[in-house]
């Protein structure tokens, strides 16, 4: 294994289509719920404690070698939002592309074929990490960091948040991030003993709500 | 809808079991606490009767959790738990099973909305409901509201398992605190199975002591009334209903899988309950 390929996959730039999207950000934005640094900071722990600890688990479970097809179907089952569905299934398709050309391996390739629409990225998030010889661990804290860093970046550019600011965000939710990480390994190995429904289920209400309300706009700067 | 003054005992035959409350004057809810809380169990069994109508040969309970036979209509029966003391309290820990079977019909109900209440025993509280609903069946499971009341630690689950053709319409609603309340810390998993696979599994947590954010821009953004309605039918797996919003704070979601979920957000219980029922309603 190499460290610096959790660099290559937690970068910014690896093309994966994650920029294209802010997390909830854009609607919590129009609907005046994300004002500031203060409101951002509030809508990122709230995120990475419902869609960032399941996201995170799912990746680590996938880096365990649980069945993709089993953590695809668990990530459905926890998304109800069929606009956040789609979101996921469309950004793991393209985040697939980009691993299976930066760590080509059958394992990818098969997964491609089970899923032509896409699967859930944080699955194929666990399953990039995985081909690249990272552990649980890294996936977790790739999928947790992408959790809040996709919302600050997004409000940079909705608010023109001073980015000094929403970078301030982030580095004052590392300590939770780490506590997440730890819960959502936690879980993954539950989840790799005994089945996909000892990984976790928490919920935003609004990050559901608004993404649909988001879906229905007409014109929209994210695409979720 | 009166908050204060929920779940006000029922008077009438001591019911009560383990705890020896004392019922008719248990208003302020009143109970000798045992070590370690009370358990309460109750079951019910729907069967149909062969001449078009329900049974139920089943239907067990006491104390906190005692269903009771109304008047049903058509061919449904129609069963309300009435609880006969407050709680569930730190400690508690209740459990209510239902089973409809084959082409049973049954509306489940509940008298008063369940205040979670701080306890003396240590710990969480625990209220577990689980739902069997088999090929032909349906089920209502409609009660009223969970009021998480200052103090309190309660963690609900509920789960549903359906087979593939039986029909399902379910309500949750959790009402953070009395009137101007802080309210308690409330966990609530729903977990929707249909023929086996897992259509639904949610958590929400909130509450003093839930994981940070519960009550920011993500989560419930100071809305003091959150719920759920869970619509199951065969039907909707070949023509399930649009993806739409109702109001400002409340979604309809086709889920992967023959059923949709509407979840609403709103000031207080009032509000909540008229989306839920409007959402109803539009489902048909």
């Amino acid at each position: 294994m190499t460290r610096a390929a959790l660099l290559v996959l937690a970068d910014g730039r690896f093309p994966a289509g994650g920029h294209a999207h802010s997390g909830g950000a854009e609607a919590a934005v129009k609907a005046g719920r994300i004002t500031g640094a203060g409101d951002l900071e509030d809508f990122c722990r709230g995120r990475l404690h419902t869609a960032g600890l399941v996201a995170g688990a799912l990746a680590a479970a996938a880096v365990l070698g649980v069945d993709p097809r089993e953590l695809d179907a668990a990530a459905d089952a926890r998304t109800p939002s069929p606009a956040l569905r789609l979101a996921a299934r469309r950004l793991g398709r393209q985040l697939l592309r980009a691993a299976r050309a930066s760590w080509p391996c059958a394992e990818l390739d098969r997964v491609a074929g089970w899923f032509p629409k896409g699967a859930h990225q944080p699955v194929v998030l666990g399953l990039a990490a995985r081909a690249a010889g990272l552990g649980p661990s890294d996936a977790a804290y790739c999928a947790l960091y992408e959790s809040v860093s996709g919302p600050a970046t997004a409000t940079v550019r909705l608010l023109s948040l001073d980015p000094f600011d929403a970078t301030g965000v982030l580095a004052r939710l590392a300590p939770e991030l780490d506590a997440v990480a730890e819960s959502a390994v936690g879980a993954a190995g539950r989840a790799a003993a005994r089945g996909v429904a000892a990984l976790p289920a928490a919920s935003g209400p609004l990050l559901e709500i608004m993404a649909e309300a988001h879906a229905s706009w007409p014109a929209r700067l994210f695409a979720s | 809808m009166t908050l204060a003054g929920v779940r006000a005992d029922a008077p009438g035959p001591a019911t009560a079991g383990v705890r020896g409350d004392a019922p008719g004057t248990a208003l302020t809810g009143a109970r000798a606490d045992l070590p370690g809380g009370v358990r309460a169990d109750a079951r019910i069994v729907a069967r149909a009767d062969g001449r078009g109508g329900t049974a139920l040969p089943v239907l067990d309970g006491s104390g906190p959790l005692a269903p009771r036979r109304t008047r049903g209509s058509g061919g449904e029966a129609r069963v309300m738990v009435v609880g006969a003391m407050s709680g569930p309290l730190g400690g508690d820990r209740f459990t209510l099973h239902a089973r409809v079977e084959e082409d049973a019909r049954l509306h489940l109900g509940s008298s008063a909305a369940t205040l979670a209440l701080p306890g003396q025993a240590p710990g969480e509280a625990r209220y577990d409901v689980r739902l069997d609903v088999a090929d032909g069946a349906e089920l209502r499971w409609l009660p009223e509201q969970l009021i998480s009341a200052t103090g309190s630690d309660l963690r609900v689950t509920t789960l549903a398992e359906l087979a593939a053709g039986a029909r399902l319409v379910l309500r949750e609603e959790q009402v953070l605190g009395r009137a101007g309340e802080t309210p308690g810390l409330l966990t609530s998993r729903l977990t929707l199975r249909v023929a086996g696979r897992t259509v639904l599994d949610q958590e929400l947590s909130c509450g003093p002591g839930a994981p940070g954010g519960w009550d920011g821009p993500a989560a419930l953004a100071g809305h003091r009334a959150v719920g759920q309605l869970l619509v199951v039918r065969p039907e909707f797996a070949e023509r399930p209903p649009g993806a739409r919003m109702l109001g400002e704070c409340a979604a309809l979601m086709p889920l992967p899988g023959p059923a949709a979920l509407v979840t609403a957000l709103a000031p207080d219980a009032l509000r909540l309950r008229r989306v839920l029922d409007e959402a109803r309603e539009l489902l048909g």
